[in-house]
């Protein structure tokens, strides 16, 4: 295994950067062990969505429908679980739904020969909108099961775990993908086919099954994320997650990302998802008030992206 | 013993044919050079030899079998290569990953790396170019470098035909000789090498056999030994040159060294652009019609979006009367300076507005405050509709929808509303129908008896023989001396553009 590259190089002496000045500014508890597991679970909705996210990108896609399909996948954990599922089953149901609506925007995408950007926007409203229908508009209680525990605080007798399970599914998964980026075919295919859609083609790539398939692995992925946000609430909640795949682009980009193809990495992203994190707990944590949070993380995206462009002279 | 034949293949494009009845040989071990001008159907041959296009007649045998590959993949795995003008690889990717690019050497479905760098280096020490370090990404090596990854991309296998489409217009000299020391080793291998440039010294250098394509058709072919670079030119030009009457206007073949200064309405002075053009110097006087010559990829287009401010200049001046040194388009238009560009489907146009918004874009009539007029817009537009004879329904017509001489009218009415008085002019006539040219080349030598100054490039030397005053041949960025176009024929020009070499200005 190499040292990460330059391009990840710089996200990770970013989060250094900011983790220190918000441990030196901010309050001891800043620093403690509990607020850095809080942060690691704050940070792996986003980040096991922005795993998928990654692999769009790379690919020269975007993927705007990751939050629909979060809140459309916490609605079919739920909406399964009453129906008698059990706790296994409705998880895997809620990654499929997300899938399933990953296969939409890929088969739109590749058949339909329409941009990424139109039809994703186009299904960030219908996914969002079957999942209301489906929970009638309202929250859908669910019965307990250790879905919930997934991405609680960890109680005094499971702290041998350090992290939560969802935590650890998180490093799990990222590691699996990276893998699979950097060391298998497919993932070559995925760098080729953002990097150049008309060599890949020329080398005998399917361009469009690869597409499509990794639509699909990005709707399960932020179906995955659905649960982890099911988690959290305890509820299936048709309305959570707005605008949340906006959070998910920018861990990407921030990471390395490039929005034209063929650049981003799965360590980079997870970096760019912890800056966020780590601004958010820090800025609360220091009292500060929540627009100044939104104007330093906005702030952070732009410096991150154009210190990229600026590299790359 | 011919390892590929291709016989009597033909193919029409609708109503164009693109190539007819046209048979040749590769053996193995030898080197086979296909020339011919641009539009002559070389790339047409090749593209059905990779699989890209079946031919409409004819039939190909490889090893005397029939060879009739539906797609690029087929010719491939069948042993013939073909390395494509356009360099096709994938920047992000490394050396060694572009060479495994969609066939992955696997150990349990993960990358097998040790394989992959021991084939990569065996791949490159073949062209005996292991120097080119297999991890660095491609967009960090040089166009040189790129095209040895992408010969040893396609000879990787068990190619026995490799096909090479300009390799080396891109290439400069020191680059291009060590490309032909690598051709030649794969050639004593015992590879088959189809070789298409325009370049005849290096066609003479370098191969054994060749073939001349003009019009589609085969016009000439036999050992290159027994040939040289003038006799190949003519075969390439062929028959009596197209005769279109020479412009006999008022102005003066040779600018009068007497003209007052103000009658240069357009001075270049030692312009240097990154990396074209290296080194152009030209005055432009009222009244007059340059030329430029050269072939795709001379810098033809680099040293006019230069002029313009649109393309980097590292060193020289450009003056026009009211603006000098470095300029921007801004200041050229307002200078009274426009360029036509050569791509008119994404630079030159705006294909979704319409006619009229295209014609007024960059001189808007306006009222008092700044308000648009549009009735003045579309006054406009129907004056040069009518001018020019634009077939077009109206002038809100969107442009797309026009015929690419119609286009091409609307680009030129441009400039002309703007009222500049120096017109750059790309490629004014490329690929538009032959009753479009003549309106434009009439609509040129109006402007020019109105006293405007004309600079047009064009790769069609008999065009810039009838139409310009005097003519330069930019050779691989180089831009040679205007001489009268009563001095010149074509057949001089097209060895000064491929040979690069000028016997001096009489």
């Amino acid at each position: 295994m190499k040292l990460p590259s330059r391009n990840v190089l710089a996200p990770l002496l970013g989060l250094l950067g900011v983790y220190a000045l918000f441990a030196l500014l901010g309050p001891d508890s800043f620093s403690s062990a509990r607020n850095l597991e809080t942060m690691a679970r704050q940070t792996t909705i986003v980040g096991i969505a922005a795993i998928g996210m990654t692999l769009v990108i790379i690919s020269g896609g975007i993927d705007l429908s990751a939050g629909s399909i979060i809140a459309l996948s916490t609605v079919v954990v739920a909406a399964t679980m009453n129906a008698g599922a059990s706790p296994l089953v409705s998880a895997i149901a809620g990654m499929g739904a997300g899938a399933a609506a990953g296969l939409l925007n890929g088969l739109i995408i590749t058949r339909l020969r329409v941009v990424p950007f139109i039809v994703t926007l186009g299904t960030l409203l219908i996914v969002r909108g079957l999942a209301k229908g489906i929970a009638d508009e309202q929250k859908i209680d669910a019965p307990l099961s250790w879905l919930i525990d997934l991405l609680a605080a960890l109680s005094p007798s499971m702290r041998w775990m350090i992290v939560p399970p969802g935590v650890w599914l998180l490093l799990l998964l990222a590691v699996g993908v990276a893998a699979m980026l950097r060391s298998t075919p497919v993932g070559r295919h995925i760098v080729a086919t953002g990097s150049s859609e008309a060599t890949a083609r020329l080398c005998g790539i399917r361009v469009e099954r690869l597409k499509t398939g990794v639509y699909v692995a990005s709707g399960a992925a932020a179906g995955v994320a659905g649960v982890m946000q099911f988690s959290r609430l305890t509820v299936g909640d048709p309305t959570v997650a707005v605008g949340l795949e906006l959070d998910v682009i920018a861990a990407v980009v921030i990471g390395g990302g490039s929005l034209s193809g063929g650049e981003g990495s799965i360590l980079g992203t997870l970096v760019g998802a912890l800056i966020m994190t780590v601004i958010r707990s820090g800025c609360s944590q220091m009292g500060l008030p929540n627009w100044v949070q939104e104007i330093v993380t906005g702030g952070i995206i732009v410096a991150a992206v154009a210190l990229d462009r600026w590299r790359h002279r | 013993m011919s390892l590929l034949r291709v016989n009597g293949v033909g193919h029409d494009f609708g109503a164009t044919r693109a190539l007819h009845d046209v048979s040749l040989q590769l053996a193995a071990g030898s080197i086979h050079a296909l020339i011919g001008e641009n539009g002559a159907g070389k790339s047409t041959l090749v593209k059905t030899l990779s699989g890209a296009l079946r031919p409409d007649t004819g039939t190909l045998t490889l090893h005397d079998e029939p060879f009739a590959p539906a797609e690029p993949s087929q010719a491939r795995d069948a042993g013939v290569a073909t390395v494509y003008q356009e360099l096709s690889l994938a920047p992000h990717l490394t050396v060694a990953q572009s060479l495994f690019l969609g066939r992955e050497p696997t150990r349990f479905g993960w990358l097998d790396t040790t394989t992959i760098q021991t084939e990569a280096t065996t791949a490159l020490s073949r062209l005996q170019r292991t120097d080119i370090p297999l991890d660095a990404r491609i967009l960090n090596l040089s166009i040189a470098d790129r095209q040895i990854v992408e010969i040893a991309r396609a000879l990787h296998g068990q190619a026995s035909v490799l096909v090479l489409d300009e390799p080396t217009s891109s290439l400069t000299g020191e680059d291009a000789s060590r490309l032909f020391d690598v051709l030649r080793r794969m050639r004593d291998e015992g590879l088959a090498i189809l070789y298409i440039s325009h370049f005849l010294e290096a066609i003479v250098d370098l191969t054994d056999q060749y073939t001349v394509l003009r019009d589609g058709e085969v016009t000439g072919g036999g050992a290159t030994a027994e040939t040289n670079a003038t006799e190949l030119a003519t075969m390439m030009v062929g028959r009596p040159l197209l005769q279109r009457t020479k412009r006999t206007s008022t102005v003066r073949d040779t600018p009068d060294p007497a003209a007052p200064q103000d009658d240069i309405l357009l001075h270049v002075d030692h312009l240097h652009g990154s990396p074209l053009p290296i080194d152009a110097t030209i005055e432009l006087h009222r009244g007059e019609i340059l030329g430029i010559g050269g072939l795709v990829g001379s810098g033809r287009s680099e040293l006019v979006r230069a002029i313009f401010g649109l393309d980097p200049v590292t060193s020289g001046t450009v003056r026009i009367p009211d603006v000098s040194g470095p300029t921007t388009p801004t200041a050229c238009l307002d200078a009274g300076l426009g360029l036509l560009s050569e791509d008119r489907a994404t630079e030159g146009l705006a294909l979704n507005l319409s006619v009229a918004d295209n014609t007024v874009m960059s001189r808007w009539p306006t009222r008092r405050r700044g308000w648009l007029d549009l009735l003045g817009r579309d006054r406009a537009a129907e004056r040069w509709i009518d001018e020019l004879g634009i077939r077009t329904p109206s002038p809100e017509s969107t442009v797309g929808s026009l015929s690419g001489g119609n286009q091409q009218k609307v680009a030129l009415a441009r400039l002309l509303h703007h009222d500049v008085d120096v017109l750059l002019l790309d490629e004014p006539t490329r690929g538009i129908d032959i009753a479009s040219k003549e309106t434009i080349y009439a609509c040129i030598e109006g402007l020019a008896d109105q006293g405007k100054a004309i600079l047009v490039t064009s790769s069609h030397l008999p065009e810039l023989l009838s139409l310009c005053d005097r003519i330069a041949i930019m050779d691989r960025g180089q831009l040679g001396p205007f001489r009268p176009a009563a001095d010149r024929d074509e057949h001089e020009m097209i060895l000064e553009a491929t040979l690069g070499d000028r016997s001096p200005a009489p």
